[in-house]
């Protein structure tokens, strides 16, 4: 019977929903046991939600000063040394996770599937190719072992409420002196994750500027959304790069998502793709956005905010 | 530093809108224009600031797959590389077999710094970069939005979801390039006609040793679902309506 190992994501407190997604692939590959691991230099709270996540069986805490930052190259070492015997090697397809996956493929010596988004068969996935303008069906080998990362969009988070055992492992694998963290800057402030929200603002070029920005934050708050952006109103210095969303942004799912001047470039297109219903408002009524909108209006965003927080005051 | 290595891989062209082949052998590229991978154009562009800024002394380019790709390596010649060298072969080569066949090619070389792009825009794997490092024994600073080198080590702004983060690696080390890095030059006339002259080397895919069956097997390729034609509304008023109609607003 197989094994699933899945990598914890976490920000040193609290474990990031791309681990439940994790979980969620895992069960569609009806193995016989489920077993997460956190890496950090205090486990406790990060262990405690990922145990209590459905259909996880064990959770090894490996808690050590070194893992207070979460660095690829002692990650990997560490990760591999416990993965000896599991099937499935996952990790989510975040920054992270891409990180730090390919180098535990590269350790066993196996290759990486990349962005799993569906499981067709134990060997058998689905993963999106060209920026999502193809999908393409993949068999990995019977006889070893699997790594892949986990399209985070592409599923639900597993619903809480398990109650897996939490072991602490003492790892022997050595750790390279070759790579230390200096900082981490963070651009987001209170409002909801991008990716796990379930409504989205987001403002392009149209918006104008950083203060006009504020309008979108106003609005986000009264509904209680997460904000982003097009690439076109980061590299306009409106925003910082960590609400891009897009193709080489992030790629986000929510309920609803609403494009406020977002004329709808491609590599935008390619991250909202998974949202549930994309609103698009653009005074240009050939803008490419409203191509794949589920709901159009062609108008002046500084018209709709102030009388959509109005109706919905 | 000696040398910096940048890897080019060639890929069809990002504004290309791709089709998909009808048996779902794969998407046409017959008569597409092609280029080079552009986040490796990045990588190209900082290697050549890193020389032109007098920390390098040299920096070569390399590529994987037909002789094709010498285009793409004369383009790069033209964008101001030293040398070029193709590892020619026909074959789908996976990231991992890449990463050993680069792998040969350092060993040979023993470049200080090797920059590549966090991805290719075909396969979108975003593997290479990692397992190169890996296999080499040495740090990888993926994602990279700002490079600074210093004595033996290199500080790396690297753009994560959470924001921005600094690291700092000891060299020789692999960068793997975000967007933000830089904006590649253009490619003058001049540069053109003086890149024929540059040497660009050939070496033949099993002159290299490396065992390049797949693992995987791609066994179809389909255009995505196509999401339903969405409806246009009037003013704020009917766009309130349908979303309280379809629940997403109480």
């Amino acid at each position: 019977m197989s094994k699933v190992l899945i990598l914890a994501e976490h920000d040193g407190t609290t474990l990031n929903p791309s681990t439940a997604k994790c979980v969620s692939c895992a069960a569609a590959l009806n193995a016989a046991s489920m077993d997460i691991a956190v890496f950090s230099d205090a486990c406790g709270p990060i262990a405690e939600q990922a145990a209590a996540l459905t259909g996880v069986n064990r959770v090894f805490t490996v808690e050590r000063a070194e893992n207070a930052h979460q660095l690829a190259a002692s990650l990997a070492p560490q990760f591999v040394e416990i993965a000896s015997g599991y099937d499935y090697l996952l990790g989510p397809s975040t920054t992270y996770g891409k990180d730090v996956m390919p180098r535990v493929a590269a350790l066993m010596g196996v290759g990486q599937i990349s962005d799993i988004m569906s499981v067709e068969g134990p060997n058998t996935f689905k993963r999106p190719i060209y920026a999502g303008n193809a999908i393409t069906t993949v068999k990995a080998p019977a006889n070893m072992p699997l790594v892949a990362t986990v399209r985070v969009a592409s599923y639900q988070a597993a619903e809480t409420g398990g109650s897996a055992s939490v072991e602490a492992l003492q790892l022997e694998a050595e750790l390279p002196g070759h790579t230390r963290f200096r900082e981490l800057r963070s651009g987001g402030g209170d409002r909801p994750d991008l990716q796990a929200a379930n409504v989205v603002l987001a403002g392009g070029r149209g918006v104008g500027s950083k203060e006009n920005f504020e309008l979108l934050y106003r609005l986000a708050d009264q509904l209680g959304a997460g904000v982003g952006a097009s690439r076109a109103a980061v590299d306009a210095g409106y925003v910082p790069n960590d609400m891009q969303v897009g193709q080489t942004g992030k790629i986000i799912s929510p309920d609803l998502y609403i494009a406020l001047g977002i004329s709808g470039a491609i590599q935008h297109l390619t991250g909202i793709k998974d949202a549930g219903t994309i609103v698009a408002v653009n005074k240009d009524a050939e803008a490419p956005i409203f191509e794949v909108a589920d709901i159009g209006l062609v108008a002046d965003l500084f018209d709709v905010i102030p009388e959509l927080e109005k109706r919905l005051g | 530093m000696d040398k910096v290595m940048v890897c080019l891989k060639r890929v069809v062209d990002y504004n290309v809108r791709i089709r998909v082949k009808p048996d779902g052998s794969g998407v046409v590229t017959d008569g597409v224009k092609m280029s080079i991978n552009p986040f490796d154009e990045i990588a190209l562009e900082e290697a050549l600031r890193i020389r032109e800024q007098g920390q390098a002394a040299e920096v070569f380019v390399i590529s994987i797959g037909p002789s094709d790709c010498q285009q793409q390596l004369r383009t790069g010649l033209a964008m101001g590389a030293d040398r070029a060298i193709l590892i020619e072969t026909d074959l789908d080569i996976e990231p991992l077999t890449s990463a050993q066949l680069f792998l040969k090619i350092i060993e040979k070389e023993n470049p200080q710094l090797v920059i590549l792009g966090k991805q290719a825009i075909d396969d979108d794997c975003n593997q290479t970069g990692q397992m190169l490092a890996t296999l080499w024994n040495r740090p990888q600073a993926t994602f990279a939005s700002h490079l600074e080198l210093a004595d033996g080590t290199a500080t790396v702004t690297r753009e994560v979801d959470a924001g921005l983060e600094v690291i700092e690696v000891d060299l020789p080390a692999v960068v793997t390039t975000d967007l933000r890095l830089n904006e590649p030059r253009y490619v003058k006339l001049p540069d053109i006609m003086k890149a024929k002259k540059k040497p660009m080397e050939t070496i033949a895919l099993e002159e290299l040793g490396v065992n390049t069956t797949p693992s995987f097997e791609n066994t179809n390729v389909e255009a995505p679902p196509e999401r339903k034609k969405g409806v246009m509304v009037n003013d704020v008023g009917e766009l309130v309506e349908a979303l309280k109609q379809k629940g997403l607003l109480t």
